[in-house]
């Protein structure tokens, strides 16, 4: 029994090694909380796929280190944050806002939903009016005519080879 | 024919279209990607169009060279120069002759020496020659987090009025300074 304590300690070492950077950890552990909720939040501009709490290029540990500062002086998450995107603009942030450059990034999904919606309401529709789903096409009158001296002289065998 | 039947046609070249649209994107794209216009990991500038944020730098001591405040950059004579560089940057080697040009043309080149150790700072310009007339020692980062600096190298071009009017992150190139770095400074002199 405490030699499986004693393997599961040891395996559990690389996991405890690999929470963060802990030469920045805030005292209170609900401020370092927050901390890393907003650390979260914001994109290594080095690394640009990891957010600066995974990071570890040195401008995210400088950044990590700022968040910390801010929150242990008394800022609000908010805050935080604005002072980040102040500085680096909406790039830094990992959640991009609504404006109108980003607009079309949001509305995606629901176009693509609208889309969708409006192609099956348009094949339905079409389907319920064509029965077996071809020939809506009305004849003109002269395609009418012409069926009409072609039908009469039409062999009853149904070979339709001239 | 009918209508109906002649716009079920055209339908027929509407993937066709769509490939045309997706493919001459993704042409412009590329082009853009090869000749630096377009770049999806650039950060944009905030500053562009702003006077930088307050800050004092002390000075690389060594040097012997003035150090660098934000109230060194208002009220200028000219447009100045600003480039964030240190000596284990290897791109900073790179455009470190475009710097010197800049220099001997008589443009104010201001230097940010960024997390670097001051010995090393120095060998550096012992070696490659010193453009900066002004040089700020940025130890800790933290000036060029407000200036929204996210490696070295990085180079601003600042008017008269201390307004930032371009950033480019990365290493100077010949082509830069012809198509941007040139005309820019040329018409903020004029």
């Amino acid at each position: 029994m405490r030699r499986l304590a004693l393997v599961l300690a040891l395996l559990a070492s690389p996991a405890l090694a690999q929470i963060g950077d802990t030469t920045y950890r805030l005292e209170d552990p609900t401020q370092e909380q927050r901390a890393r909720e907003i650390g979260r939040e914001l994109r290594c501009l080095v690394c640009q796929n990891q957010s600066i709490e995974d990071s570890d290029a040195s401008l995210a540990r400088d950044l990590r280190l700022l968040v910390r500062e801010q929150i242990a002086a008394g800022a609000s998450n908010d805050e935080v944050m604005r002072f980040v995107h102040q500085r680096y603009g909406d790039f830094v942030l990992l959640r991009p806002p609504v404006n109108t450059a980003t607009m079309l990034l949001w509305a995606t999904p629901a176009l693509a939903l609208a889309g969708g919606l409006f192609a099956i309401w348009r094949i339905r529709r079409r389907g319920a009016a064509a029965g077996a789903g071809v020939g809506e096409v009305e004849l003109t009158e002269a395609e009418r005519a012409r069926l009409a001296r072609i039908v009469p002289a039409q062999d009853s065998k149904g070979d339709h080879r001239a | 024919m009918s209508t109906a039947t002649s716009r079920r046609n055209l339908l027929i070249f509407a993937p066709l279209g769509v490939a045309l649209a997706g493919g001459t994107g993704f042409y412009l794209m590329l082009r853009g990607l090869q000749d630096g216009s377009f770049n999806p990991r650039g950060v944009p500038s905030v500053l562009i169009g702003r006077t930088v944020p307050e800050f004092g730098l002390p000075p690389l001591e060594s040097s012997g060279l003035p150090t660098l405040a934000s109230a060194d950059l208002a009220n200028l004579p000219g447009p100045v120069v600003v480039n964030f560089w240190a000596s284990w940057c290897v791109p900073c080697i790179i455009e470190h002759p475009h710097l010197m040009a800049l220099h001997r043309r008589g443009v104010p080149v201001y230097g940010v020496n960024y997390k670097d150790r001051a010995p090393d700072a120095q060998a550096f310009l012992t070696r490659h020659g010193n453009p900066y007339t002004r040089l700020g020692v940025d130890q800790p980062g933290r000036v060029a987090i407000d200036w929204g600096v996210y490696g070295v190298p990085e180079t601003y071009i600042l008017d008269r009025q201390g307004v930032v009017r371009w950033r480019w992150a990365g290493p100077i190139t010949p082509e830069l300074m012809s198509q941007e770095v040139n005309p820019l400074l040329d018409r903020l002199r004029a």
